[in-house]
């Protein structure tokens, strides 16, 4: 399904103009990371470190992290086809819809979810009396609110992807016979396998360092509910140095991992 | 124009009435133009009217709010942040902070059991948090509501069992006008304050973690005079009688 397409470098010297923003945007990110660092108990870090605290934290984030990309990949692909392919009446203001959890402030999200899969909520009432689930305060609710917030970031990084893939190779293969759904399996999907994985690694990213729907929706309570973003802003109550040290660790595997991910999928996929 | 011929006069008679014989040029003296006020979250509602009033009181004045956790603003003062004044719910946030003047306790305030309305849980006191089986939002301990909790639950020699351990009092607040927990411990001031959906039980052992809320003038304050004004005004038996309406106890 590739296309062949050699990358080539554009020649000559890059451009004053871009190149000067380009570095000032580098600068912007990187250096509130640079002050992080420098900040660092570095002296005392390996006995912080290894806390008990620290590891079900960290287990807990990359678990639920993980989990609610999961979910993000069974129902953000096909929300990205929907609104990519499908002949949808009012497409645009779905799309605008969609982005919904991106312009809301997390902790309103919290609130939302709340009010829809709580005790009291819309649907969590009903849970709650039929089936005796109850959501808020539990490791899913985690899942659930990272999976809220981190959403959108998938949907709109795959139709981006959808939109960009020819439509002329599903075409071909409908006209060789191939249903729908065998298309969408064996066609649609191995071309636009770079921006899944770009758009999970975004939603991933997102869902790990998830702050204010997770506090809202399922509490603070370790072990169950305390993901390493909760931890790190409670440690900045009393002891602000923890909370650097918590934030590199957290910032450390997160790298580690999109870095790895990058190379092994993407690297293999161009 | 006229407004700061008001404001002049205005300065004039305050330092005449505070017995004042400094000659230094008015700019300096005179109770006027921005105060920003850094004040604990539990603080919102209490002293966005207490600004209200001041600001009636000393036409000129804009008073600037910035309401968080205690602890949160402690820091971002020690960053730089440009606050005149802080009141903050706990001495020990005060205490973080350098550069300031003589602290005064202005209120106090203690924990109530907030419920939602009608009391679904059947709570009736504090040995009711230790049934797992209740729905219960605590603040963590790092916060200054939740060292209080803890020091509440010590005195009653009760080991809670809570569902969440939330980031601050609002935040529990919250817990239980949703009627997502049975019961919450927070402030009485809390229960005032949503008391359409809450309601309060008070408890004996209460009166073992009676928070204390001092208030500042800090060095660093472009507007000192204003500052120390608007400190004097939280002092003065108005501003207090708003604060008890509100559930604080008066120091």
């Amino acid at each position: 399904m590739t296309t062949h397409i050699t990358r080539r470098r554009v020649g000559g010297r890059v451009p004053l103009v871009l190149f000067v923003p380009a570095l000032l945007g580098l600068a912007f990110l990187v250096v509130p990371l640079v002050g992080l660092l420098a900040q660092a108990p570095w002296s005392t870090l390996p006995s912080r470190l290894f806390s008990v605290e620290v590891g079900q934290a960290l287990r807990l984030s990359l678990l639920c992290a993980s989990a609610a990309t999961v979910i993000c990949l069974l129902l953000g692909v096909p929300l990205a086809w929907l609104l990519a392919r499908a002949e949808l009446p009012g497409r645009g203001l779905i799309r605008a819809l969609v982005t919904v959890p991106l312009v809301l402030p997390p902790v309103v999200g919290g609130v939302a979810l709340l009010l829809v899969l709580g005790r009291r909520g819309l649907i969590g009432e009903h849970l709650d009396l039929w089936f005796g689930i109850s959501l808020p305060f539990t490791t899913a609710a985690v899942i659930v609110a990272e999976a809220f917030v981190a959403m959108p970031f998938l949907v709109i990084s795959v139709e981006g992807a959808l939109r960009a893939a020819d439509p002329r190779y599903e075409e071909a293969a409908a006209t060789l016979g191939a249903g729908r759904w065998l298309t969408f399996r064996r066609v649609t999907l191995p071309s636009i396998a770079p921006g899944i994985v770009a758009g999970s690694v975004l939603c991933w990213a997102r869902a790990l360092g998830e702050f204010g729907a997770t506090i809202t929706f399922a509490g603070n309570l370790p072990g169950r509910t305390t993901t390493m973003p909760l931890a790190v802003y409670l440690a900045l109550e009393t002891d602000p140095d923890v909370a650097v040290v918590l934030s590199i660790v957290l910032l450390a595997v997160s790298v580690i991992v999109l870095a790895c991910l990058r190379e092994r999928w993407i690297g293999a996929l161009r | 124009m006229l407004r700061r011929t008001v404001a002049g006069a205005l300065a004039i008679v305050v330092l005449t009435l505070a017995g004042c014989g400094d000659d230094s040029p008015a700019a300096t003296t005179e109770v006027t133009g921005p105060v920003t006020v850094f004040a604990a979250a539990s603080l919102t509602g209490t002293f966005t009217r207490l600004g209200k009033d001041f600001e009636d009181a000393h036409p000129g004045v804009k008073v600037v709010f910035n309401f968080a956790g205690s602890s949160a603003l402690a820091q971002q003062i020690n960053q730089g942040a440009p606050a005149d004044v802080f009141a903050s719910a706990a001495p020990k946030n005060l205490d973080q902070v350098t550069g300031k003047g003589t602290a005064t306790t202005f209120a106090k305030n203690r924990l109530e059991i907030a419920v939602p309305k009608g009391n679904p849980g059947k709570i009736t006191g504090l040995a009711d948090f230790t049934d797992a089986n209740r729905k219960i939002a605590l603040c963590a301990e790092q916060v200054p509501c939740g060292a209080a909790t803890k020091k509440v639950f010590e005195a009653a020699q009760l080991t809670p069992q809570p569902d969440s351990l939330e980031q601050d009092v609002k935040a529990a607040l919250t817990k239980v006008t949703l009627g997502e927990v049975d019961a919450a411990l927070v402030y009485k001031t809390d229960v005032l304050s949503a008391k359409q959906k809450v309601e309060g039980i008070e408890f004996p052992e209460s009166g073992k973690a009676i928070n204390t809320y001092p208030i500042v003038t800090l060095t660093n304050s472009r507007n000192p005079t204003t500052a120390q004004a608007f400190v004097d005004f939280v002092l003065s038996p108005k501003a207090q009688e708003t604060l008890t309406q509100a559930g604080f106890e008066t120091p």
